[in-house]
């Protein structure tokens, strides 16, 4: 009777695309929020297309940072309030996997869009033409550190009514190295110069938070059902 | 001999700092059906948690529950965005099929005949009820530990519902629920949890 847990992974992706495809608000709000934020940069410092160009790899990843952190305190909100995540703890299919799996999703709809749209974002702030391959490959890695980041701080506040500055607090420190490698990588592109290794440094950052975040996500989902 | 499903042994349990129930000793074996009884703030539902093995802290003394176990707490386990069978698709606890024609006539059981498709948002409580509790009819667990059944459900459910659990009782399943309802089922086994107030 036990499905499988091919078929599970399977089943529960499907599940989690299914209902955040019925609601695009969800999807597109963080992109229009990333625009917003960006085009806030050039009326703040001025419109000198220099300026602008040598300062884009860490506003982009600045503003790639909190976004991501808006909409990663969100991630196991609903399914603590509607009694999924109980059921998650229930199931004879590990928590870390099945969480796991959300954040997943979660970052094929937040992180991997937002790279695949962040060309857009650095024509606006005038980012040289052979950075961007780049960019986005960096935010693609780097988002998803975030993700798996933001999944451990909200882990931890899902019971809390309001955990919003404290996971701030708690996930803010901890992205720092990733805000280092990432806009590194960018700036290193932007000179003209070899950015591979602070990518593959990223991508290690990455492997080592696939493996060890789920256990702490784990850990902490079943910390806020105690609650 | 019959086997214990579910077996308290002197078990106290702790909220936090305080002591709710102290010294619950009891067993619950196959054909066997239990109401919870207790006033609010009783410990009812930390029990049911507990016994579940969704909680772990705060409970001393010996415990020992089947591995097959259908747990429906306050909470329904259902995705506002997600229709009817899509739910009914996957229930962390409770073995529950996903055959789909299962799931039809689980949905017809309750009342729902017609709303396979339609979003758990479109719905009313009562009916969001109705949805969680079709699980009773797709499920193979042994164990039914159910926190507030009835509550949101009309007369007509009750009967439903109090059917279904001496059928799944009849089968060699047991269950245990908590209401503050009188229930008009047969060979009820009552639990009064105030007994064992601390």
């Amino acid at each position: 009777m036990l499905p499988e847990l091919g078929t599970f992974l399977r089943f529960q992706t499907q599940r989690h695309l299914q209902a955040a495809l019925r609601r695009p608000s969800d999807i597109v709000g963080p992109l229009i929020f990333f625009l917003m934020v960006i085009t806030l940069f050039p009326i703040g410092l001025g419109p000198d297309p220099k300026i602008l160009a040598s300062l884009a790899p860490g506003i982009l990843w600045v503003v790639a940072l909190l976004s991501s952190l808006v909409v990663s305190g969100r991630l196991f909100q609903s399914d603590y309030e509607d009694g999924t995540l109980e059921q998650l703890a229930l199931s004879p299919h590990p928590l870390a996997i099945s969480a796991m799996v959300e954040v997943f999703c979660h970052w094929l709809l937040s992180g991997v869009l937002l790279a695949l749209a962040s060309p857009v974002f650095a024509a606006l702030l005038n980012m040289p033409g052979q950075a961007i391959p780049v960019l986005m490959g960096s935010l693609v890695l780097g988002t998803l550190c975030l993700s798996l980041i933001g999944a451990v701080a909200a882990s931890l506040t899902v019971a809390l009514r309001r955990g919003g500055v404290l996971l701030s607090l708690l996930s803010i420190p901890l992205t720092v190295p990733v805000l280092i490698f990432g806009t590194a990588a960018v700036r290193e592109a932007a000179l003209g110069y070899d950015p591979y290794s602070w990518l593959a440094l990223l991508g290690a950052l990455a492997a080592a938070g696939c493996v060890l975040a789920p256990l702490a996500i784990a850990a902490g989902l079943r910390i806020s059902l105690e609650a | 001999m019959l086997e214990d499903l579910l077996r308290l042994e002197a078990v106290d349990l702790d909220r936090g700092a305080r002591r709710l129930l102290s010294g619950v000793s009891f067993a619950v074996r196959s054909g066997e059906c239990w109401q919870m009884l207790g006033s609010n703030g009783s410990g009812k539902t930390s029990l049911m948690r507990a016994i579940s093995g969704l909680t772990r802290l705060g409970l001393q003394g010996q415990r020992f529950c089947t591995e097959s176990v259908l747990y429906q707490g306050h909470l329904p386990g259902l995705k506002p965005l997600l229709s009817c069978t899509e739910n009914l698709r996957w229930h962390g606890s409770g073995r529950v099929t996903d055959n789909a024609e299962k799931i039809a006539a689980a949905l017809k059981q309750v009342g729902l005949e017609g709303y396979e498709n339609t979003l758990i948002c479109q719905l009313s409580a009562g009916q969001q009820r109705r949805v969680g509790l079709a699980r009773l009819w797709l499920s193979e667990a042994q164990l039914w530990l159910l926190d507030e059944p009835f509550t949101a459900i009309d007369v007509d459910g009750t009967a439903i519902l109090e059917a279904q659990m001496q059928r799944h009782c009849a089968d060699g399943g047991a269950v245990v629920f908590t209401s503050h309802q009188p229930t008009r089922m047969a060979e009820l086994k009552v639990l009064d949890l105030d007994q064992y107030a601390a």
